[in-house]
């Protein structure tokens, strides 16, 4: 399989054979920073095109098909709109929280998107608290999200953002349990290592039971998380008109845009690190030949394809459910969510203390 | 003859005008003691107050409540009047009816007759700073007296009241509708689940509604103002556009109405077309009844999917009537034209396609356990609520009230089909989502029945050029997609009619949202709007 360390560690060799250390750390910095941004505009491009088409299909629509062939530029063309338009000054705003918030939503998203492992040897920082990294800089959208509905100075808007912060504190937590139940079973935070260690089968198969209702936990406070359909209470369009983003316009509005699509993403991205092997091919212990032909399978097709499948049930749940009312939603989280975790973690801590899984 | 003997007893002072339905008229200081009597003696218990009609009689201004019993089915008017038209008064009866509150707003504005100790006297459609009462014989129309103002109009947060003190003494007191700390939200006139351009206040707690007040008018066109300079064929246009998704089913009751007065009976042939159109009309309301719901509780893919079923239905008007929301199909003494030859095929068609659709809604939708849980035990209408809130239609059979027109004094050829009442007792949400997809498969039990039996003969029966009705008073209603829709028409022997007033049946269904409402929470809110399915140009007409 091939390592994605040879052609960085040839980037690497290459800036330090003609430039000094911290010349080398600071150019390197910037190509990571300019890579990640492109990729992160790319895959949320990506991503507003499957969703408009996948959306369509269930609807018995056709979806964007005008623009380019099979309407696969509309996207491009959604984004040159969005960055030439107008920002609108409005009165009565905090300006200064008001033009920070949606920087710090899209900021928090590409740290989390920075800590993914796309494919082997292709990760932009590795170390040994990784995941718990990951939890705590995509808990930094929130503050952005309460920021731009205080700040915009609108009813509506603090309707949302009190919304989106009861929620997105409370799903945390069943987030981060979920999360610390496969982090007992794999026995590390490194998020290399937790890919290295489903080599002889993904986490979801080793760790059977415990595992799958994670997994389910996972997805279903992920999706809360991301604020999308049947969770998109903070931007309920028929009862709050867009929530917390109302009052934003231009670009400004397109972060918000983006960081939802890109924190489908990580959230994908993360179920499939932690639940379906990350980059790690589909692997059988003992069927030596059948793993030999998936290795030649790239590492970064498997991690996008196991992302793909993710988003694709996330979607899925939003083009079929009607949204929920906010104390259910919270009942939800409380009553069932949170106990269901806690027990669950317990079973993991048998699973693994008993050695009962595979 | 009881019916009257029994009210001559209750109102000795009155004078009974025999007729269909007899017109009791009493003197505006024995007015609200008569109502009390109709609304509370056990004989009569008129409790569901049909229509109020603000009328100005020349020399005298004055209100016709057509009122119903709903336990002996019989009808009365009540009329009275004030000669005073420098200050009308007149007492308030919204306490022994609730839908009484919003009409004699509704009256106030138009005809400026202040109702003592009514709680809330504000203008309902028009604007606070409009000059005179549009509805008075002796209204100036000069466009300098009101001209397009370009001003915000400021929403008070207090509203006049006038009260009789124990020694009859008027004064004028103001009640607080919004404190000055609460948290009030404009919901509207731009919203998206208010289905148009109508505008609630809603007073937060949280996210819990305290208090909701409805604003009306920003889509009011003075259609009745407009009725009184047209002639009666002119009038007919106007019905298509109160309720747009009860097109036909409007202009069928002023149709009859008409029909009535001048004495024309319609052929077989007409009845049947006209039937047909109701019932497929009311396919399409409450197809997208359904599809608006479901967009409204985040349901997207449900609300397309009601519109690509809809869609089927529309087609089947269009190939008729040519138009596709609004139809003019309907005409005095029969339709516009006779039936395209395909459509009996494409209803048949429908029939057969519709029932595996509805399935599949009930698998998207109904079953779903968000859905229910959104629906269930929210915005409880009572029986009781529904009679004296003057809540017809499905939202009123889903309280268990059989109000059903089309049952009760029926029309067309609805005496000639065989088909149930739906009725359902829980009166929440849920139930009226339910009533209304049961109600699409009565309607197309109704067609069934109807589409292969279409008698042969004219489409229309030979009017004259110049439409003048008799002098009198005439009212003819009709079970629309939403509820009771009549007309009431006093005529005097002009071609133009003297008074066209139009019983919505969505200003009742408005007018219960605060009671549905509060203590709920905001989705509640949007569920409750949503069920109760209001159409905005019918509230403001």
């Amino acid at each position: 399989m091939f390592d994605f360390s040879v052609v960085t560690h040839w980037i690497d060799g290459l800036l330090r054979s003609f430039l000094p250390e911290a010349a080398t750390i600071v150019v390197e910095c910037v190509l990571i920073g300019l890579c990640l941004l492109v990729g992160y505009a790319l895959i949320a491009l990506a991503l507003i095109y499957a969703e408009r088409k996948i959306c369509a299909f269930f609807q018995c629509r056709l979806g964007p098909n005008r623009v380019g062939p099979y309407g696969l530029c509309q996207p491009f063309a959604d984004m040159f709109k969005m960055l030439t338009k107008e920002i609108i000054e409005i009165n009565h705003v905090d300006r200064f929280l008001f033009n920070l918030a949606p920087f710090m939503v899209i900021i928090a998203s590409v740290l989390a998107f920075g800590c993914l492992p796309f494919a082997k040897g292709l990760q932009v920082i590795d170390f040994n608290v990784g995941i718990f990294f990951l939890i705590a800089v995509s808990s930094i959208g929130i503050v952005g999200i309460l920021l731009a509905g205080w700040a915009s100075n609108n009813k509506y808007s603090l309707i949302g953002a009190m919304r989106s912060g009861a929620q997105m504190i409370s799903y945390e937590l069943s987030i981060g349990l979920s999360i610390m139940t496969l982090v007992v079973f794999a026995g590390t935070m490194q998020i290399t290592e937790i890919v290295e260690l489903q080599n002889d089968g993904w986490f979801i198969f080793r760790g059977h039971i415990p595992a799958i209702i994670a997994f389910v936990i996972y997805l279903v406070a992920g999706t809360a998380e991301t604020n999308r359909g049947p969770f998109d209470l903070p931007e309920a369009e028929s009862e709050l008109t867009a929530g917390y983003h109302t009052e934003y316009s231009g670009m400004h509005f397109g972060f918000f845009y983006l960081a939802e699509y890109l924190n489908m993403f990580v959230v994908s991205g993360v179920a499939s690190t932690l639940f379906l092997g990350g980059w790690m091919p589909f692997h059988v212990p003992g069927w030596e030949g059948f793993n030999h032909v998936m290795d030649y399978i790239p590492s970064i097709i498997w991690f996008l394809g196991k992302c793909a499948v993710v988003m694709f049930i996330i979607m899925w749940f939003k083009w079929t459910f009607p949204r929920l009312r906010i104390d259910q939603l919270l009942r939800l989280e409380w009553k069932y969510l949170v106990p269901l975790n806690l027990f669950n973690l317990l079973l993991m801590v048998v699973v693994v203390v008993f050695n009962l899984h595979f | 003859m009881e019916l009257i003997e029994a009210i001559r007893n209750i109102a000795p002072g009155a004078t009974i005008e025999e007729g269909a339905i007899p017109m009791v008229t009493v003197a505006a200081p024995q007015y609200r003691e008569v109502a009390w009597k109709l609304r509370n003696n056990p004989e009569l218990s008129f409790d569901y107050l049909i229509c109020m009609t603000g009328m100005d009689w020349g020399d005298s201004l004055g209100v016709v409540n057509l009122l119903q019993s709903t336990a002996h089915e019989h009808k009365i008017y009540l009329k009275t009047f004030t000669t005073n038209r420098e200050e009308p008064e007149l007492h308030t009866v919204s306490d022994l009816w609730e839908t009484a509150n919003l009409n004699e707003r509704e009256v106030y504005d138009f005809l400026g007759i202040h109702f003592i100790n009514h709680p809330d006297m504000r203008r309902l459609f028009l604007r606070s700073d409009w000059v005179g009462h549009p509805l008075r014989k002796d209204y100036n129309a000069d466009p300098a007296l009101n001209p397009i103002r370009l001003e915000n109009d400021e929403l008070p947060d207090t509203t006049p009241s006038y009260e009789e003190s124990p020694d009859g003494e008027i004064h004028e007191t103001r009640h607080v509708i919004f404190d000055g700390d609460e948290y009030v939200v404009n919901l509207g006139p731009q919203h998206p689940a208010t289905h148009g351009v109508l505008h609630f206040r809603v007073s937060l707690d949280g996210e819990i509604v305290k208090k909701v007040d409805v604003n009306c008018g920003y889509i009011h066109r003075g259609i009745e103002k407009m009725c009184e300079s047209l002639t009666y064929p002119q009038t007919l246009a106007y019905t298509d556009r109160l309720d747009y998704l009860g097109a036909h089913q409007n202009r069928h009751a002023l149709c009859m109405c008409i029909e009535e007065a001048l004495g024309i009976e319609v052929p077989e042939r007409v009845k049947y077309i006209r039937t047909i159109m109701d019932e497929l009309q009311r396919l399409s309301s409450h197809l997208l009844f359904w599809s608006c719901l479901c967009m409204d509780m985040g349901a997207l893919t449900a609300f397309l999917y009601g519109f690509r079923d809809r869609e089927k239905v529309l087609d089947i008007l269009e190939t008729t009537t040519g138009g596709r929301l609004i139809q003019n199909y309907n005409v005095i003494g029969g339709v516009m034209d006779d039936i395209h030859p395909d459509s009996v095929k494409k209803i048949k068609e429908l029939i057969k396609y519709l029932p595996p659709m509805l399935k599949e809604y009930n698998t998207l939708y109904t079953g779903n356990i968000i859905a229910q849980q959104r629906l269930k035990h929210i915005g409880i209408l009572k029986r009781e609520d529904a009679i004296t809130y003057g809540v017809t239609g499905p939202t009123g059979r889903a309280s268990g009230w059989s109000c059903d027109v089309r049952k009760h004094t029926p029309y067309g050829v609805y005496d000639k089909v065989d088909f149930k009442e739906i009725l359902y007792t829980e009166g929440d949400s849920f139930a009226r989502y339910l009533q209304r997809l049961d109600e699409i498969m009565e309607s197309l039990h109704i067609l069934e029945q109807l589409v292969d039996n279409i008698p042969a003969g004219d489409y229309a029966v030979k009017t004259k050029p110049i439409i003048k009705l008799p002098e009198g008073h005439y009212f003819k209603s009709v079970e629309a997609s939403r509820g009771e829709f009549g007309v009431y028409i006093e005529s005097r022997g002009d071609k133009y009619p003297y008074r066209m007033k139009f019983r919505s049946p969505c200003l009742p269904l408005v007018s219960v949202v605060d009671l549905l409402a509060r203590g709920g929470k905001i989705a509640d809110l949007i569920a409750i709007g949503g069920t109760l399915d209001y159409v905005v140009p019918d509230v403001d007409r």
